[in-house]
């Protein structure tokens, strides 16, 4: 049973936190201030659905054992849907100015919670439909499988243009997502996905990971937790795919390429496969350094001359990075360690011992 | 009968493994499968369980047929086994691996399981009793949170043969459990066997390829060479077989 | 007599598109099955190599000026060089590594590979030279229709070299010990066979043959950008899978049946043209499910 005063501390702890996310977002005054600035909001809103994205691809691909290459197919659709769902009709309109909208999606409107939880089911729908046979492959078959349902699936809704308007994209999203959306969604991912992997399914998750064959030995029904590892993971993708679609206002096939997959791989990979915080952890620095290191890629105008951008730079880096953290430091950052309130207290108490004696 | 091993033969491509091997078990029996290296003594074990179909014959447990049934499915109807190598889940914890066992008898849905509500927790509790139990039996419960990894070959086996009394099986395959062990711990494990099986309930197929360990504790005994059965009978009957020490020579028994 | 003479013409001139189109994607796919055979490694990187290879030419005629046979040679041993390279830095060290690893170290050495080349020789698709010797930078009129020469020489190239390589594949000590390594490392190792030494020549052997068919791929269709590897790359290895993962002639023959079914279908059926990517992606997926070992694999039996 939790003392009271634990019970209090956590109370404050979260009314804290909702304060200051209530301040940067603009919806509360302090000092005659608010809002982080509109820059950093956007930093923190990418941060927060990197972070979704990198737990839900470690839940298949770090905690269940799965190396799925998929994932970008899943953001795309759920990208789609949330942006078909919320977009205005009379944007619509305008957007399909090619080819005119499939009947029925032309004056579909929903709020965006439903939005972005249809989103989540759709993915979950097609995603049963990969998994079924993708996931009877293993290893390095199983990832360049899911490769090629992610390229299948985004070849399709780049031609399908009476629904999606194919290659031309969607443009006028309503831009909805702010940080309660991202750093709502994030929070509900962490702790749903906690207390899934510290559940029996989690052990049964990991024990496919650790070995196959002597998990099924002892009851575990294979498929059936991989399918479920596999569905989860990319309902989530779906909804992290919404909310990138409700913050960037515009979205084309050509953005849920192979290599959006490499960037959330990335970051599962420099986390710790295995790790929950890892991801949330790799996800930050992975956003912030993509944009600090976008200042090298864009050219820059002074007033006597022009620097040069280097496009590419960035990927040249986080590429190598990646190769020397897979030889050098593959457990990455956490390893299958976890960041938790417990465990940096008992860090920290560690290190400077003795102002209130034991615990 | 509990197990029946119908004229089974496996066959690899060119290579037969196992050919017309039959052996029925009764309930309470401790049946011991013996015979040189890549005689096909875990080939037996892997048909049963379903690894992979038999080429031909017929494998019935307590009459029903399994053959080629889902390794998790004949778990699930009470046969277990443990591995040669050891396959314990090096990265998790000890009391981990026992609680995988118990897996498929979770009654409380995916959604509890998201929520940790109250009735996931209750059920998490019960296990966890139970693990406790079973990794006291074995004497490894005071290394229950230990990495499974990080304990020593012996407990390793231990754990491993843990983990499939978890399962409640009627049938306990053990695949030679003593490997790597001395003399001393030979003899002491299959005291252990014993005391599992009078404790237990079990009914226990046990492969061994040193005969003087198995000698001690099976009422029967059948060996097998080049996927062959050549003898079969009591201990003593099978140790003075001629053929059977035919199959054995130029073998090195290890002290 | 005129009305048929047109369609006669245009399905010739396909062919030969097709034909030149399935002998480059057996080049590449051949590096590709090499490479798996040996170390059970998809080997992302490997389309890229004929990307490096293109633009060794594209530099050392424009910027050097040097003579073709030169250039080519010279681009095919920066190529070898890159191959080895990057199975010594990436690949080696995770030999004992669990599959998934190096596969996620192949992934990015291709995508630094590619984003190295944005970096260096920019993003701009560059105008490839064509050689004049042999007429080969003409065309040549049939009926009505033009086909470039490239596209004969092609098919003529590929034949040469592959008959080259199946020579040393089962006719010499090196090929020989390339294939003991493929079927068991340990033994292979313990007959005394350098093991190291003949990766590095297979990953050596497939750069090199990617090399050609990029400069020849980069003949053929002579707007050259540091991402064309990644495409035809993937279908190499969708080719090399279709035919037996690990088996020269079955990716060979996947290389010439993905790249005809491909200018085929674009042309007679131009409808689903802009599935043309899915087409091999749906191959992949329906040759993993239903026959995993390809058109000419051979099962392994799986040890419990």
């Amino acid at each position: 049973m939790r003392v009271p005063a634990e019970q209090r501390r956590r109370a404050l702890l979260l009314l804290g936190a909702v304060l200051i996310v209530a301040w940067a977002n603009g919806d509360l005054r302090f000092a005659g201030v608010s809002g982080w600035g509109s820059y950093t909001v956007r930093i923190i809103n990418l941060c927060a659905i990197n972070a979704v994205l990198a737990m839900s691809l470690n839940l298949l691909c770090g905690f269940t054992g799965q190396f799925s290459l998929g994932h970008a197919g899943f953001m795309a659709l759920g990208a789609y849907t949330t942006a078909l769902l919320t977009m205005e009709p009379a944007t619509k309109k305008m957007v399909f100015f090619m080819t005119p909208q499939w009947g029925p999606l032309q004056n579909l409107l929903l709020p965006f919670l439903p939005a972005l939880v249809l989103a989540g089911l759709v993915t979950g729908f097609f995603s049963l439909l990969v998994g079924v046979p993708a996931l009877r492959l293993r290893g390095d078959y199983l990832g360049i499988a899911t490769l090629g349902f992610a390229e299948i699936i985004r070849l399709i809704l780049q031609n399908v243009r009476r629904v999606t308007n194919g290659a031309l994209g969607l443009k006028g999203i309503p831009p909805v997502t702010n940080l309660w959306w991202t750093l709502g969604t994030a929070t509900f991912t962490y702790f749903a996905l906690r207390n899934l992997l510290a559940s029996s399914y989690g052990r049964a998750f990991k024990s496919i990971r650790e070995n196959e064959t002597a998990a099924q030995a002892m009851g575990i029904d294979l498929f059936k937790h991989k399918l479920i590892s596999f569905v989860v993971s990319s309902s989530l993708a779906g909804m992290g795919g919404g909310l990138l679609a409700a913050l960037l206002t515009t979205i084309d096939p050509v953005m849920f390429k192979f290599p959006l997959t490499f960037q959330v791989l990335l970051t599962v990979v420099l986390g710790g496969m295995g790790s929950l915080s890892g991801s949330v952890l790799a996800a930050a620095i992975v956003t912030y350094l993509m944009e600090f290191l976008r200042v090298v890629e864009e050219p820059h105008y002074l007033s006597f001359m022009t620097i040069r951008g280097i496009p590419g730079l960035r990927t040249v880096i986080f590429s190598l990075a990646l190769v020397v953290v897979v030889i050098w430091y593959p457990r990455g950052l956490m390893g299958d360690r976890e960041l938790t309130v417990a465990t940096v207290t008992g860090y920290l108490k560690k290190r400077w011992p003795g102002r209130r004696g034991a615990g | 009968m509990i197990l029946d091993i119908r004229a089974m033969r496996m066959q690899f491509g060119g290579l037969v493994a196992v050919d017309d091997f039959s052996l029925s078990i009764e309930k309470g029996g401790l049946v011991g499968l013996i015979g040189p290296n890549g005689a096909g003594k875990t080939t037996v074990f892997n048909v049963v369980t379903g690894a992979y179909p038999p080429t031909r014959g017929a494998i019935l447990m307590e009459g029903r047929d399994i053959t080629g049934m889902r390794p998790d499915l004949v778990t699930r109807l009470g046969i277990a086994r443990t591995f040669q190598n050891i396959r314990i889940f090096s990265r998790m914890s000890v009391i981990e691996n026992i609680l995988v066992s118990l897996h498929w008898r979770l009654r409380a849905s995916i959604v509890d399981a998201f929520l940790l509500d109250r009735r996931y927790r209750m059920e998490e509790e019960r296990m966890r009793a139970v693990a406790m139990g079973l990794l006291a039996e074995v004497n490894l419960d005071r290394v229950a949170g230990a990495p499974a990894g990080s304990l020593p070959y012996g407990s390793q086996r231990r754990l491993e043969v843990c983990r499939a009394l978890a399962t409640e099986p009627k049938l306990l395959l053990l695949d030679e459990p003593a490997a790597g062990m001395n003399p001393a711990e030979s003899m002491e494990l299959m005291r252990f066997i014993k005391r599992i099986q009078e404790d237990f309930g079990l009914t226990i197929l046990l492969i061994e390829h040193q005969m003087r360990v198995v000698m001690g504790i099976s009422e029967k005994i059948v060996v097998l060479d080049h996927g062959i059965e050549i003898a079969r009978g009591t201990p003593e009957e099978v140790s003075r077989d001629p053929k059977v020490i035919q199959a054995y020579l130029g073998v090195q028994e290890h002290a | 007599m005129e009305a048929l003479r047109l369609p006669i013409a245009m399905f010739l001139q396909h062919l030969a598109n097709a034909i030149s189109l399935g002998s480059l994607y057996a080049l590449v796919a051949i590096g590709y099955t090499m490479v798996y055979g040996i170390l059970r490694l998809i080997n992302f990187a490997h389309g890229d190599l004929l990307m490096l290879a293109a633009y060794v030419v594209y530099y050392s005629q424009g910027m050097f000026h040097l003579p073709w046979p030169v250039s080519i040679s010279l681009s095919v041993v920066v190529t070898m060089c890159l191959g080895i390279v990057v199975e010594r830095a990436a690949y080696r060290p995770l030999r004992d590594s669990p599959r998934t690893t190096i596969l996620i170290s192949a992934i990015g050495v291709s995508f630094l590979v590619e984003n190295l080349g944005l970096v260096v020789f920019g993003g701009r698709p560059q105008s490839f030279p064509l050689p004049r010797f042999l007429d080969i930078g003409s065309a040549t009129q049939i009926g009505s229709v033009t086909v470039e020469n490239i596209t004969f020489a092609i098919p003529v190239v590929t034949l040469a070299l592959l008959y080259a390589l199946l020579y040393i594949v089962h006719k010499t000590k090196t090929g020989m010990a390339m294939r003991a390594v493929a079927r068991d490392v340990d033994t292979a190792r313990l007959m005394g066979i350098d093991v190291d030494r003949i990766i590095a020549t297979t990953f050596a052997l497939g750069s090199a043959l990617a090399a050609v068919g990029g400069i020849m791929w980069a003949m053929k269709f002579p707007q050259i950008n540091p991402l064309m590897g990644m495409m035809p790359g993937m279908k190499c290895f969708i080719a090399a899978v279709f035919g037996g993962i690990g088996n020269v002639s079955g990716a060979v023959a996947g290389g010439f049946i993905l790249g005809v079914a491909e200018i085929m279908i674009v042309a007679f059926l131009p409808a689903i043209s802009g599935y043309r990517d899915a087409f091999a992606f749906i191959i992949l997926i329906g040759t993993l499910l239903l026959r995993p070992t390809g058109l000419v694999g051979e099962k392994a039996a799986e040890k419990v």
